[in-house]
């Protein structure tokens, strides 16, 4: 079942979350993001659109994903109950296409028949080329030499799907940089193109839109989990990155008080190392057009994250996850590259599904929580995407580990 | 219309800086802008990419600059500097401590690409009490309600963005360039600059008389990359002093036809 009362945030009229967001751009871009932010607003009201994309995630994406019960996995615990939402079962492979359907269709309904979008592990990438076949956009997709070397298989997909990957050479070549790249693009190009930010980052209205196109997955497992256990979760966890599938699963949950929403960031290699745990460690500033926490050095030049996985290793995060943050209605932990890459195992080993290296982030703090908790409670764990993608690290890895 | 030279601060490097900046004056520039290079210069061309991936891993930061600044001033630079940086790097110094640093080394404006006027209060009231202006940028994607809106409150000077996306060299402009450069003159009281993928002065000299200036920047840069390349190559030994002579003298030939 899909929610039918799909919300759309109405007062687009706000660009903050509290003291966070904005739009920190230059101002070739401003009349742009100006366009976006009112033929957003127009439409967010507009019955027809949103059936129109309820529409294309149910038979395009494949909506509703499952909220599927991991019963040998919560009998390995022996704690809470582990229920998955599984966004990896969309079309694509990631909860990527929810955001990239609805941007796709908003970049038509404006008259713009070319799309640029970047990428890091390649899922947003596949998502845009993927909806630009099938909508007959023009699509680029802006990528890091770094990220095309990890993930070449993505690579092939996108081109197959007939989008240009445009190689990335600046910084670290990761998404970092491909974001950077993407944003100078679309300044040379914006009278035609529209730029489908694959995150909830970037200037307003992207934290607000994307998280709209996104919060379907909290929506539908909300009703899922009342139809299913008749009550809420105790717990929501999910990975975050520059956190879209987190705010889409914590959305609809943000005024159920008693859910505890728990954010996962890639601690990498410790997080006194490596590593791209946002929240914990950053401070707020701009990156990307947004007022929020990255990592930074003293002088306010953009510190690099790293993670085992690509989707993760964002220097910044999304300005409503800093809110949630400040507020303490969301907690953000952080979790190794070695405590996702057992969490792929063990998932796999004892449920037959491999996820994405990001969503095992998330896998491996309820893996952490579950015992500490009674076997009458909850753990509601977004599983953002599949693992096909990360076959060669993950195998790289457990051979590096000599399992 | 005058010649207004950029520079990324510390390039190539902080003794050759300060050298090219008194050569600058020299050559007739009334006022300069210097670049604060930034880890992520999201309105920059491949040019101001790269020399400010090399000021910084010399360790040019923000804090740094104005001390260079405060130098040069002190060694009797005279010329109008203009602060072109990010907004992150004031954020981190603190807008106050930041401000205060520009009326020190008697900066005559700052320039945020990244800061459009919706955004802009906090660093306005910042600089009030220094009565130093926030330059505001008008692009040929501004809107015209919002174009006369900015051009109205502009202090210091108007800087016009001749074409869409990042600083770089062009051989064309935004086709509304030159209507957008007249609008913009007839609404501002203040002076009219035009930046961006500029040259030299002969590309645009049939606008000569309605500009008050043109910026050039990545085009200079590259000279000075040039020079360098070129100084090096001649393999002639020279003492630091008279190396650093020649690299100068040759950018102010550069800067020279430029000006033409």
């Amino acid at each position: 079942m899909i929610p039918h009362d799909l919300e759309w945030n109405i007062a687009v009229r706000d660009s903050r979350f509290g003291d966070f967001g904005g739009m920190f751009i230059p101002e070739t871009l401003i009349h742009a993001v100006k366009e976006l932010e009112s033929a957003y607003s127009k439409l967010a009201t507009d019955t027809a659109f949103r059936k129109e994309y309820l529409t294309w995630v149910k038979q395009y994406a494949g909506r509703p994903t499952l909220l599927y019960y991991a019963d040998r996995l919560t009998e390995a615990l022996k704690g809470a109950k582990i229920y998955l939402k599984r966004e990896d079962l969309n079309h694509t492979g990631a909860h990527k296409i929810n955001n990239a359907i609805g941007q796709a269709l908003l970049a038509k309904k404006m008259g713009k028949r070319k799309i640029i979008a970047e990428t890091g592990a390649g899922q947003h990438g596949v998502a845009s080329a993927t909806i630009a076949a099938k909508l007959g956009l023009a699509c680029k997709v802006f990528m890091g030499e770094e990220d095309i070397k990890r993930q070449q298989l993505n690579v092939f997909r996108m081109q197959l799907l007939g989008a240009e990957v445009v190689p990335v050479k600046s910084g670290r070549g990761t998404l970092k940089d491909a974001t950077n790249e993407a944003i100078r693009y679309w300044a040379s190009h914006v009278e035609d193109t529209h730029y489908l930010i694959g995150s909830v980052v970037g200037p307003h209205p992207y934290p607000t839109m994307v998280r709209d196109f996104q919060k379907i997955i909290g929506l539908e497992a909300k009703q899922q989990m009342i139809h299913q256990e008749k009550k809420l979760p105790d717990y929501v966890i999910a990975s975050v990155g520059g956190g879209s599938n987190a705010i889409g699963i914590f959305y609809p949950f943000i005024e159920e008080e008693k859910v505890r929403l728990i954010g996962v960031e890639a601690a990498g290699k410790g997080l006194d190392k490596e590593h791209a745990a946002t929240l914990s460690k950053g401070s707020p500033g701009i990156i990307h057009g947004a007022y929020t926490y990255l990592l930074q050095n003293e002088d306010g030049g953009i510190a690099p994250a790293y993670s085992i996985s690509a989707g993760l290793d964002y220097p910044g995060v999304g300005p409503e996850h800093t809110y949630l943050h400040k507020m303490k209605r969301a907690e953000y932990r952080s979790i190794t590259d070695d405590e996702a890459m057992d969490a792929v195992e063990r998932l796999s080993q004892l449920e037959g599904i491999i996820p994405a290296i990001e969503s095992a982030h998330a896998i491996a703090e309820a893996i952490r929580i579950a015992p500490t908790l009674t076997k009458d409670q909850i753990i509601l764990v977004n599983l953002s995407g599949r693992g096909d993608k990360d076959m060669n690290t993950i195998h790289q890895y457990m051979e590096g580990e000599g399992v | 219309m005058d010649f207004v030279p950029f520079i990324t601060a510390g390039f190539p490097n902080e003794t050759l800086f300060k050298k090219i900046l008194f050569m600058l004056e020299e050559e007739g520039a009334k006022m300069i802008e210097i670049g604060v290079p930034y880890s992520d210069p999201l309105a920059d061309g491949p040019t101001i990419q790269r020399t400010s991936l090399r000021a910084i891993e010399q360790g040019i930061t923000l804090s740094k600059i104005f001390d260079i600044i405060k130098e040069v001033r002190a060694t009797g630079l005279t010329a109008s500097l203009i602060l072109f940086t990010y907004y992150n790097p004031l954020l981190q110094m603190g807008l106050e401590k930041a401000t205060e640093q520009m009326m020190q080394g008697k900066l005559q404006g700052v320039l945020v690409p990244d800061l459009p006027f919706e955004e802009s209060p906090l660093l306005k009231s910042a600089l009030a009490p220094y009565h130093i202006p926030l330059i505001s940028l008008i692009t040929p994607t501004t809107p015209i309600h919002r174009r006369n809106m900015l051009a109205k409150q502009a202090d210091g000077f108007v800087y016009i963005v001749s074409s869409l996306g990042v600083t770089g060299e062009r051989s064309v402009f935004h086709q509304k360039i030159s209507s957008l450069i007249h609008e913009v003159k007839e609404v501002a009281s203040v002076p009219v600059v035009l930046g961006f993928g500029i040259k030299q002065r002969s590309q645009i000299e049939d606008m000569a008389n309605v500009l008050d200036g043109y910026v050039i920047g990545s085009a200079l840069l590259r000279r000075i990359e040039e020079v360098e390349n070129q100084v090096a190559s001649d393999n002639i030994s020279l003492s630091i002093e008279e190396y650093e002579d020649r690299y100068v003298e040759n950018v102010r030939q550069h800067v020279k036809e430029m000006q033409v």
